[in-house]
């Protein structure tokens, strides 16, 4: 599997991951159901306000769920920042991930290899960690 | 009576692949054990050492239960439960 998204929605990411920076930032974009297309951008707040955790409130998750349902949509991708580690899930990212349809996407915000940031994306189904080509649509 | 509960995508292995199914229960605790009746292995994806697991949400309704008693939460006719696993990670 490709993940296929728009330069426009990795720079927002980006973005977010600096703007939100000491903490980790999240969120989701969505895509209509069965699609597997990153369309809409949905950032969320991480609720562990951390440097080093994040989760989605439970009422904003439950908001995000009944949302996509209404939509007819699905969530194509689930990221979240690390602040000064590699873009690489953690034993926790592997742990509590639960959505095993989703692309779970890591960027970084690390300092010592700024050249080019770290955006990588990733299956994770049954603690099995898959990494996957990101194809950016300019 | 018999209660909607709405399954997340990781569980539905458990319940051939439905995305809701009915339970039976006066409280939250009393559900759980029908679908774990029901579904094998339900239970121990909800529960760890016979308390609620930290990294996933059941909702009576709108409310998280962890705001309505947990597991001891009352469930009355009507009522529909939704499960969630936390998006959450380090």
């Amino acid at each position: 599997m490709t993940l296929e998204i728009s330069r426009r929605l990795v720079d927002a990411i980006l973005e977010q991951s600096r703007v939100e920076y000491p903490d980790e930032c999240c969120g989701v974009i969505l895509g209509p159901v069965g699609s597997d297309k990153a369309l809409r951008h949905k950032p969320m707040i991480n609720a562990a306000h951390s440097p080093t955790f994040y989760e989605f409130d439970p009422k904003d998750l439950l908001a995000l769920y009944r949302e996509v349902d209404d939509n007819d949509e699905e969530i194509v991708v689930i990221y979240h920042s690390h602040t000064e580690t590699e873009a690489y899930p953690s034993r926790t990212d592997i742990a509590y991930a639960g959505e095993p349809g989703a692309h779970y996407v890591l960027v970084s915000t690390r300092k010592e290899i700024a050249t080019t940031p770290e955006f990588r994306s990733y299956r994770i189904i049954d603690g099995i960690v898959t990494e996957e080509p990101v194809t950016i649509l300019e | 009576m018999a209660i909607e509960v709405r399954i997340p995508t990781i569980l539905r292995p458990y319940t051939k692949d439905q995305k809701t199914v009915a339970a039976q229960g006066a409280t939250l605790a009393l559900i759980i054990s029908d679908l774990d009746a029901n579904f094998a292995g339900m239970g121990e994806r909800l529960l760890e050492d016979g308390a609620l697991r930290r990294f996933i949400n059941i909702y009576i309704n709108d409310e998280d239960v962890r705001f309505l008693g947990g597991l001891q939460a009352p469930i009355k006719d009507g009522d529909s439960i939704t499960i969630l696993p936390a998006v959450a990670g380090g």
